[in-house]
């Protein structure tokens, strides 16, 4: 890899970082960080394919409270690393996500230390604050995100001094049936991914959609967008139907009110 | 009330843009406190001048704050009006700022997670990763600028419209709009999911149920074929007719299960995890262990 490729690399590391804590851009999502080190290191459709898979796993991971997701920014980053180090192209894929996984759990505790490190900045800006500076809360700011940014790109330089042979032995040195294996799990794995979004959005609602929906999808002609645009005119039936009966919260964000399959499950 | 200092829209601008950097400090003590004081510092330099009036406004701004990090935009917005009638010479004390920030924070945030975490992300991540594994850039591309675009229209929007609500804007909304649209989304929400399980969970059982020979003439007979492209060419337009390609008839059990409801398992999967996942399992536990299965399913033929 050229000196050129891997400084681009760093930085697309360092955005990863930052945005895994920000959640804003969503430079960290596998979708977009995949592809940028693709990009960066002329491994596009590589990257690309390992960012749609990834993607797929990773669809339900959310930051929510003070709870801490999986860490998608080092999973997406490091396996598309490997990927590219391993030199395998787009066959390098499914070991790409089997050693991702891990990498997610690896994340989440530098996550917690990081968000542990913040509370010292915190306290530097309440003395920044006593003396009426706020050029020096800037600072903490910054100084803050740029730790978030060092969180992703330190292990990410890291990988790339470590020989491309080195990794190119491992994945090679796996054999097949742990590499089928593997990709016949990641296949199932997203599963987990629809099961946290599921919990947190069902009612005795909207069951019916989420029924209505899984028959439809196995009509193959209907796209993602078409399955989509029957859903939107659905819910607006629904809630114009609705209007004049009584207004109850549809969504609490905490699922177990009101949804008949999520007591059963409770009670199982 | 005669305004003496008022915000701009580019004092406003630089506010929501700053906006973006809330969650840069999350710390364990008091989560986006420094980001959101950080937010604010553009609106503390126009309206307060004396230092001591700086100080005071920037520790009053440091004080513990969360919520999800597009909805942190009315209450900004809130804020900003409130600090405006503040500097102006109104009574609004350090009580009546701190409640609306708590007061407005827990219920935003139970809107956001379900309606960006668990909608729109899943949503467009799942159109852009099924673009994205044929191989196509688009799918990326349309991820990063369908969902920057929403955000930052959303923030932008919803910042000013709690800047010109004021204090209002509690009031607005538990008036209904929004729970109109929360609920919405989630229907939306729970068919896309529904769609989405049966398309990307992919199980397949490789066991051979049964052996049937097909009677000849349902079959092609490879043997008789034409030689050379017209060979091809012949057994396509068999094939086409709905001849069999192989003598024997293999039925898999994956075969029986999809005359069930194709996708089946899948779903099953999926509710295996949700009961997992609220007997407080650990995803990372569940994502490990299904990899596990997959391995041991595939060695012992299973799968």
């Amino acid at each position: 890899m050229s000196a050129i490729s891997m400084i681009l690399v760093v930085i697309v590391a360092f955005f990863a970082g930052m945005e895994g804590i920000l959640d804003e851009f969503q430079f960290h999502q596998p979708l977009v960080a995949c592809t940028l080190i693709g990009l960066v290191t002329g491994n596009l459709q590589a990257g690309i394919i390992l960012g749609g898979s990834l993607q797929m796993i990773a669809l339900g991971w959310a930051n929510i409270g003070a709870a801490v997701a999986p860490d998608a920014a080092l999973a997406a980053v490091a396996s598309t690393i490997i990927l590219v180090l391993g030199g395998q192209g787009t066959k390098g894929v499914s070991s790409a996500i089997a050693i991702a996984i891990p990498l997610a759990v690896a994340g989440l505790f530098l996550t917690i230390i990081a968000r542990t490190l913040a509370v010292p900045i915190i306290h530097a800006m309440d003395r920044a604050a006593e003396k009426g500076n706020y050029r020096a809360i800037e600072m903490w700011q910054i100084i803050g995100i740029a730790m978030q940014g060092l969180r992703i790109a330190i292990p990410a330089t890291a990988l790339l001094f470590i020989p491309s042979s080195l990794v190119r032995n491992f994945l090679e040195s796996m054999p097949s049936w742990l590499t089928d294996g593997m990709s016949i799990g990641g296949g199932m794995v997203v599963a987990v991914g629809y099961a946290l979004v599921i919990n947190m959005m069902a009612t005795r609602e909207v069951w019916p959609f989420f029924i209505i929906g899984f028959v439809i999808a196995a009509i193959s002609d209907l796209t993602l967008i078409a399955i989509g645009a029957l859903g939107v005119a659905l819910a607006l039936m629904y809630l114009e139907l609705d209007k004049g009966g009584s207004g109850k919260g549809g969504n609490e964000g905490n699922s177990n009110t009101g949804d008949p399959l999520g007591d059963i499950l409770d009670d199982y | 009330m005669e305004r003496k200092i008022s915000l701009t829209k580019k004092d406003r601008l630089a506010v929501a843009w700053r906006s973006t950097f809330i969650q840069g400090s999350w710390n364990y003590e008091r989560m986006q406190n420094g980001g959101w004081c950080y937010a604010m510092i553009p609106a503390i330099k126009k309206l307060y001048k004396t230092k001591e009036d700086r100080s005071a406004a920037l520790q009053r701004h440091l004080e513990f704050f969360n919520t999800h990090p597009y909805l942190a935009s009315p209450i900004i917005g809130v804020t900003l009006a409130l600090e405006e009638d503040r500097a102006n010479g109104a009574q609004v004390d350090d009580v009546a700022i701190s409640g609306v920030k708590v007061g407005m924070m827990g219920p935003l945030a139970g809107v956001g997670d379900p309606v960006f975490w668990y909608t729109v992300r899943p949503m467009l991540g799942a159109l852009g990763a099924s673009l994205a594994l044929g191989g196509s850039i688009l799918g990326p591309i349309i991820f990063f600028v369908a969902w920057n675009i929403i955000r930052w229209s959303f923030m932008w929007y919803t910042q000013e419209f709690g800047y010109r609500a004021g204090n209002k804007i509690t009031e607005d909304l538990s008036g209904g709009l929004l729970q109109l649209v929360t609920r919405g989304a989630s229907m939306m929400g729970m068919f896309v999911l529904g769609a989405l399980i049966e398309r990307w969970v992919s199980i397949k059982f490789t066991p051979v149920v049964s052996k049937t020979t097909y009677s000849s003439g349902a079959y092609i007979v490879w043997s008789k074929l034409p030689k050379g492209a017209k060979g091809i060419q012949s057994a396509l337009e068999q094939q086409a007719s709905g001849l069999a390609l192989t003598k024997i008839k293999t039925t898999t059990l994956q075969n029986n299960l999809d005359q069930l409801i194709p996708g089946l398992a899948g779903l099953g999967l999926t509710f295996l995890c949700m009961w997992l996942l609220k007997k407080k399992v650990s995803p990372i536990v569940i994502i490990l262990g299904i990899f596990v299965v997959g391995i041991v399913f595939h060695v012992i033929g299973l799968m």
